[in-house]
């Protein structure tokens, strides 16, 4: 029966590489699900990605990973070597499908003879070009915007003849949407499109469709022509705000049958007459007053709505599409849920999702809040219930941003412009509609405003109605049952409870929401726990994908408390700071768990993940991590243990809070955590045993800080404890610097002050990633930074093992680290920074958990912590290593990503704050070969023949002045700015000098080069002086950003990759999988 | 917020679960059936085969768009599926109080009022469901406050005189005249066949329209248990030997088996849904159908000229049946969709396509 395309044994799959905005985890889930399809059908898979935090590019998923970066002459290399017969592209994202486009044009594809597993090249083509697009889709009569190109005033208003008033102007060839706009009249066009000629030769009139619903369809097809659409979802915020912006439902809410259906059937008849051969997102835009629409983009390819699809019906889409591929047809597959049902079905939902990105603007400075048709998040949660309004309470919760829920927020959080904030909306729109109720706002003023569709306005509107009900009662017993189990059902949490009801102030809070927490419970009004079984019910399923819900009166599952279950908690939404690497760590203690006889039971909430995929664990609940929720779960499930120390920050600043209520949390003490999260204790902790640390001061008042100020003096820096990526840390190197910088801290959280460290300049900066058990030591990693240190862990490019450390130093490290792990008692992951000065060593930070870099250390010295970590705190024997470090006879470099390209107008400079998205992580031979490739993995490409440099201060003039030398001598074009062109002139390196963006009457000019793309490399390293150099120094980096030009802020890394441009030709970059790699 | 009344529903079994009244406040008893449909209440509960159920909708968010315009189109509602509401009651988890919909003029709260059928909102139809799979369709009640109801089987009844038509009635003005046999009508089969050119001649289920000038047969969909329906069984079985084309929906593709000699059974808990896959059969084709039955064809039960066309590809019941060489068939699902998926409304096509050729070949 079942026919395979028998004719592949061997294919390449690319990954996305780098977590970026725009292109995040879902592609490690899509990615790792493609892989299990291939291998199930015996097919050998050969995986390009040089992301190595991810779980993709793990031992058992594929048979050889090649962390290279995915670009068209890369992929080549390993075809060269490998010789597959097929190749993925759709399950990479943009990054895959680009360079498979390439591979195509080059013909590459055709010279090797590789088949394109799934949906062919052409079809790829026809959905990514725009015109082609509209005229494919014109051939089906499917509509999409009608739009005109224009040279001139007339020709714009035959257009607008033509289309009919409002129209969207675009300009051509500008960026960030320079001359863009919409216009209602001829008044308006006569002003926008003149002053938009003035930019540009050519715009674009086209019909504005602002405001309208954003629907989307994600469809599957299979050989046989069969069709499917697997969820349809529905954006909250109308048209103008991109989808992944939006706060998205599925399935859609606000759509009769005649318009859902009407949608699919046009969904369907695009994915056939494409062509694709497995799956394909289709978004439309949807007239509120009427059936008309228009289609407003196609990705043949998994994407991220993909992924939530995925997570929010339980089918597997980059699975079964990557079985399409191969030749099945739908029919032919089961539904992995049922397991007795086919995959040839839509899935029914019984519950609502709903998804809210996670944004981190606040990391940027000089970044527009306004969010519009560019992706600014960099994360985002789902959430699940019975009512909107439990999910969306409760995905406000999980975004991790401090606020609660709709309403009962923090009092500081005001919305000063309501009217601007509806109109142009930012990350806190959802809480101007709050603020808006609150000022007497109706449902149809906030429309007017905002053209969300009322439906969900009311609903909203709901919650804020609970809330003035709720407030009425001053104490629980006055609370009546009923209000509070519909509050419940709303999503409300005990925390929005307690504080509307019995005014807790946040001192008070964990005393009060526990009184709330157990009045409830006395009243039976509990939550209870549902699966997601693709059928709503209609068929038994074995399933344990579960969610929790107010609204509902029996449990789905049974608890089989033996003793046998370990909860692992989860990282929730990829933020900055908290990615892809934290979901590794999840996996992999899942993994153990299991391997070791114990059930895993899996908490998060983050669509993009593997962790969150059903059967990566044996039970897992689509559930918030709130206290709340985790009790809630653990008090059902009676676990032997919860493991909170592989998700990043958010379970571990649970671990107090779960300890007092005597949950059994494994691993290191909760008391011992607290310890070392705690800045005073751990520096009581280190004064006792006799370890260093920079000198600090916790901030009580002002005065005191400058004080010690005056002490230890500038620069010094400044942070909250309990940081997360160092939100809100800063250095500061001045009194007026200091006092904005306190303020700004304060605000951050008010349960921990806020301290004042000095800072010490031109330290390096050593980390070490180990395991320890009961104290002892059993694994461990070293690793240092090639910045110095001032540059946040994150965002640092990290050299595994040392090449550059003293002996002693190392040492030094090693004896304070076991010290350390003795005081401190520590069973399981932990993390430690160090200071390195002239062996002189300082300890700056110690995380008991897993961190950022144990996946890398990990997978370059072929010994998994997390492994290790987890037989440790489940206390089953395990095998110490007895590698040393110095054994390796290769170097693996991890470098950042940065997203800066998307964030309109950020500086891209780096500081003691993250602002990276991702990193990948690459193998070589040496330092500089490993290097090199990982920061050609994160888009440094090889310089063509122009270099600029603006070196900065004296010290990274210095650093640079052996880089420029070697690039003269290999014949590289140097540009310098003023001070570095002199500098270079007097120690006789030949350069030429552009002036400084503000000069602009004087040329040759920095700008003008930028713009013209004269240069392949600029090198900018910021200096803190005057308001004029930063001026300039900002102006240079943005434009490097904005013409896509590779930049370099740091003095060390810019020297390290000039050393390896110089040294090494791309052809000498040796092609090995990770595997060859002999440890 | 104004207080909503309190309410019970009953199950034969006993369980009782309890709820809030948005709909008439009256108690009523019926065959509780579930559906997981996610959109498309207002058609649901205009479609006739619902006759005597009391409806359970899987999905919790119900009403959020409201009630469309009672507007007329070619002699019929344009969005409704019939002329009435004729679920007994309706059941679900989360009622949407306010709606939004361009084309909405009332809400389903004020809609179930006027027609004076129960609602129920607050209840786990997740738990509901689940017993009804387990245990099958069975009966229930709502009963409100101090107004005790008796349970009440529906299919003791001949539903389809309930829900058929009482006299003849001509739609459209097409060239194939074709007859339907109206056990409980949806009126999108009227509309895909008026939009295919034809007349539709509606007849009363037990009309004998043998007599009647026609080009070809349609069965319609229609509610309870097929083996009630002797006189229009009987009437098909004239028709087969007039050998004009005809196509059956639903109960027209139980009534069609069974004027071939075939026999119907009662499944467990039917099949209501959107998202059912049937299979053409011989081939890779895989259609996504909607569903809204309770009874099925017994295909090893079909005479040797006759076979299965369709299964389900889920539980390998039977989708549709067809004569080996005479242009007769029918489908188990609902080609006309409204509410659910539109990928079979092909099947009209080569209705009319039969249709065509027999006029020619004659």
């Amino acid at each position: 029966m079942v026919r395979l395309n028998t004719s592949i044994k061997k294919a390449i799959v690319l990954g996305s590489g780098a977590l970026k905005i725009g292109e995040a985890g879902e592609f490690d889930y899509s990615g790792s699900q493609a892989l299990k399809a291939l291998k199930e059908e015996g097919v050998e898979t050969i995986l390009i990605n040089p992301n190595i935090a991810t779980i993709q590019t793990s031992e058992e998923i594929a048979d050889k990973i090649y962390f290279l970066p995915v670009t068209a002459y890369f992929v080549e290399q390993v075809i060269k070597k490998e010789k597959p017969d097929g190749i993925l592209l759709a399950f990479g994202g943009q990054t895959a499908l680009n360079c498979g486009v390439d591979l195509f044009r080059q013909g590459i594809l055709e010279k090797y003879n590789i088949q394109v597993v799934g949906t062919p090249v052409q079809s790829i083509i026809n959905t990514e070009d725009r015109e082609i697009f509209a005229g494919k889709l014109g051939e089906i009569d499917v509509k999409t915007p009608r739009s005109y190109a224009c040279q001139n005033m007339q020709e714009a208003y035959a257009a607008v003849e033509k289309i009919g008033y409002p129209i969207i102007i675009r300009a051509a060839y500008t960026l960030g949407g320079l001359g863009s706009g919409f216009c209602s009249n001829d008044k308006e066009l006569q002003k926008l499109a003149s002053s938009a000629f003035s930019y540009s030769p050519q715009i674009l009139v086209e019909e504005s469709i602002k405001g309208w619903k954003e629907v989307e369809y994600e469809v599957v097809r299979d050989k046989y022509d069969n069709c499917i659409t697997v969820c349809n979802m529905e954006n909250f915020d109308p048209l103008g705000i991109h989808t992944g912006e939006s706060i998205v439902v599925a399935p859609s809410q606000t759509l009769s049958n005649s318009e859902y259906h009407k949608l699919r059937e046009i969904s369907i008849r695009i994915i056939r007459h494409i062509g694709v051969v497995g799956e394909c997102n289709v978004q439309f835009a949807l007239d509120p007053h009427s059936e008309d629409y228009r289609v407003i983009e196609v990705n043949a390819r998994l994407s991220r709505s993909s992924a939530l699809a995925s997570k929010a019906t339980g089918y597997p889409l980059a699975f079964v599409a990557a079985k399409l591929g191969l030749g099945y047809g739908l029919h032919e597959l089961h539904n992995s849920v049922t397991k007795v049902t086919t995959a040839c079905f839509e899935p029914a939902l019984d519950y609502v999702v709903c998804k809210i990105p996670r944004w981190d603007l606040n990391k940027f400075s000089g970044v527009s809040k306004n969010l519009g048709s560019s992706m600014k998040s960099v994360g985002e949660i789902m959430a699940i219930g019975r009512s909107f309004e439990e999910a969306i309470q409760k995905g406000i919760r999980m975004v991790g941003l401090g606020m609660h829920g709709f309403v009962a927020n923090k009092q500081e959080i005001t919305i000063d412009q309501i009217d601007e904030e509806l109109v142009n909306p930012t990350d806190r729109r959802i809480f101007a509609i709050a603020a808006a109720f609150d000022k007497g706002y109706t449902i149809d003023d906030i429309y007017a405003k905002t053209k969300i569709d009322r439906w969900f306005l009311h609903k909203l509107y709901k919650i804020h109605a609970l809330k003035e009900e709720l407030l009425k009662s001053n104490t629980l017993s006055e609370l009546n049952d009923e209000l509070l189990l519909d509050a419940k059902k709303a999503g409300f949490s005990d925390f929005q409870v307690a504080r509307l009801v019995l005014d807790a102030t946040d001192k008070e809070m964990n005393d009060k929401l526990l009184e709330v927490r157990r009045h409830r419970q006395a009243k039976n009004i509990v939550p209870y726990v549902k699966q997601i079984d693709t059928l709503a019910g209609e068929y038994p399923a074995q399933t344990n994908y579960l969610y929790l819900t107010y609204n509902g009166s029996e449990h789905d599952i049974e608890f089989p408390r033996d003793n046998k279950s370990v909860i692992v908690l989860g990282s929730g939404a990829y933020r900055i700071g908290s990615s892809v690497e934290f979901d590794w760590c999840s996996v992999n203690a899942i993994s153990t768990i299991r391997k070791e006889g114990y059930r895993a039971v899996m908490i998060n909430y983050n669509p993009e993940t593997v962790s969150t995929d059903y059967d990566t664990c044996d039970r897992l609940y689509f559930d918030e991590l709130t206290f709340e929720r985790v009790m809630d779960i653990i008090e059902m499930e009676s676990p032997k243990g919860v493991i909170v120390s592989v998700g990043g920050q958010i379970p571990n600043n649970l671990a107090m809070k779960l300890y007092r209520q005597q949950v059994p949390i494994m691993g290191t003490s909760a008391l011992k955590i607290d310890n070392a999260e705690d800045r005073k204790k751990f520096s009581a902790l280190l004064d006792e045993i006799g370890v260093d640390q920079p000198r600090w001061s916790e901030l009580t008042s002002i005065d005191d800080i400058y004080k010690f100020v005056d002490v230890v003096g500038f620069p010094v820096l400044i942070r909250p404890s309990y940081v997360l990526s160092g939100a809100a840390m800063n250095v500061v190197s001045n009194h007026d610097q200091l006092e904005h910088f306190l303020q700004m801290a304060a605000d951050v959280s008010k349960e921990h002050p806020v301290v004042v460290t000095e800072f010490i300049e031109l330290a390096k900066e050593v980390e070490v990633d180990a395991v320890a058990d009961k104290g002892e030591i059993v694994a461990y990693a070293i690793s240092e930074h090639v910045e110095f240190a001032g540059v946040h862990s994150g965002d640092a490019t990290i050299v595994f093992p040392p090449q550059k450390l003293y002996v002693e130093t190392i040492r030094r490290i090693k004896k304070i680290s076991r010290e350390i792990a003795k005081a401190l008692e520590i069973t399981g992951p932990f993390n430690m920074q160090f200071l390195a000065k002239d062996n002189d060593i300082k300890v700056i930070e110690c995380n008991l958990r897993a961190s950022r870099s144990f996946p890398f250390v990990s997978k370059v010295m072929k010994i998994n912590l997390i492994e290790i970590a987890t037989q440790v705190m489940l206390g089953v024997p395990y095998t110490k290593p007895d590698k040393s470090l110095f054994e390796l006879e290769y170097v693996g470099v991890k470098a950042p990503q940065f997203s800066f390209a998307r964030l309109l107008n950020a500086d891209p400079v780096l500081g003691v704050d993250m602002a990276s998205t991702g990193e990948v992580g690459c193998i070589g031979e040496n330092f500089y070969e490993a290097i090199l490739k990982s920061m050609l993995s994160v888009g440094y490409k090889f310089p063509e023949k122009n270099i600029l440099i603006s070196s900065g201060q004296a010290r990274s003039k210095l650093e640079l002045l052996n880089s420029a030398q070697m690039l003269a001598e290999r014949g590289f074009n140097i540009y310098a700015t003023e001070g570095t062109h002199r500098f270079l002139r007097e120690n006789k390196v030949e350069s030429t000098l552009l002036h400084w963006p503000d000069e602009e009457d004087q040329k040759p000019n920095t700008i003008d080069y930028l713009r013209e793309k004269k240069i392949d490399l600029v090198v900018n390293i910021p200096k803190n002086y005057t308001k004029r150099e930063l001026s300039n120094g900002y102006k240079i980096r943005r434009n490097a950003i904005d013409y896509n030009i590779p930049l370099i802020t740091n003095a060390r890394v810019a020297s390290a990759f000039i050393y390896a441009i110089c040294k090494y030709k791309l052809e000498d970059i040796v092609i090995k999988s990770w595997d060859e790699y002999k440890a | 917020m104004t207080e909503a009344k309190k309410v019970s529903l009953v199950l034969e079994d006993g369980t009782r679960f309890e709820g809030k009244s948005f709909g008439y406040d009256k108690s009523i008893a019926g065959e509780v059936v579930f559906y997981t449909a996610m959109t498309g209440y207002p058609e649901s509960l205009t479609d006739p085969s619902y006759t005597g159920q009391i409806l359970v909708s899987t999905y919790p968010l119900i009403g959020n768009y409201g009630v469309p315009t009672d507007q007329m189109k070619d002699n019929i509602h344009a969005h409704y599926e019939s002329h009435k509401v004729h679920i007994s009651g309706l059941i679900i988890s989360d009622y949407s109080s306010e709606y939004s919909h361009w084309n909405a003029i009332k809400s389903l709260g004020d809609w179930l009022k006027e027609w004076k059928v129960p609602g129920l909102y607050g209840i786990d139809t997740r738990a509901l469901t689940k017993i009804l799979r387990m245990k099958g369709s069975m009966l229930g009640k709502i009963e409100f406050e101090e107004e005790p109801v008796d349970f009440y089987d529906p299919n003791k009844e001949n539903l389809v005189a309930i829900a058929s038509t009482d006299k003849k009635e001509v739609y459209g003005n097409g060239e194939h005249k074709v007859v339907l046999v109206d056990c409980g009508v949806k009126n999108n089969i009227i509309r895909c066949l008026i939009n295919r050119n034809a007349t539709v001649i509606r007849v009363p289920w037990d009309y004998d329209f043998t007599n009647e000038e026609f080009d070809g047969v349609f069965l319609s969909n229609g509610p309870g248990d097929p083996a009630m329906c002797e006189q229009t069984v009987a009437n098909i079985s004239k028709a087969l030997k007039i050998e004009k084309p005809i196509m059956g929906i639903c109960l027209g593709n139980q009534l069609l088996a069974r004027a071939a000699g075939a026999e119907t059974y009662k499944l467990k808990f039917g099949h209501r849904s959107h998202n059912q896959p049937v299979l053409l059969a011989g081939t890779d084709r895989c259609f996504i159908t909607s569903q809204n039955h309770g009874y099925a064809v017994a295909p090893e039960s079909l005479p040797a000229d006759w076979e299965a066309m369709f299964i389900n590809v889920n539980d390998n019941t039977n989708e549709g049946i067809r004569h080996k060489t005479k242009p007769f068939f029918s489908t188990q699902f609902h080609p006309e969709a409204a509410s659910g998926p539109v990928d079979t409304e092909y099947l009209f096509d080569e209705f009319i396509e039969n249709i065509v050729k027999y006029k020619k070949g004659k």
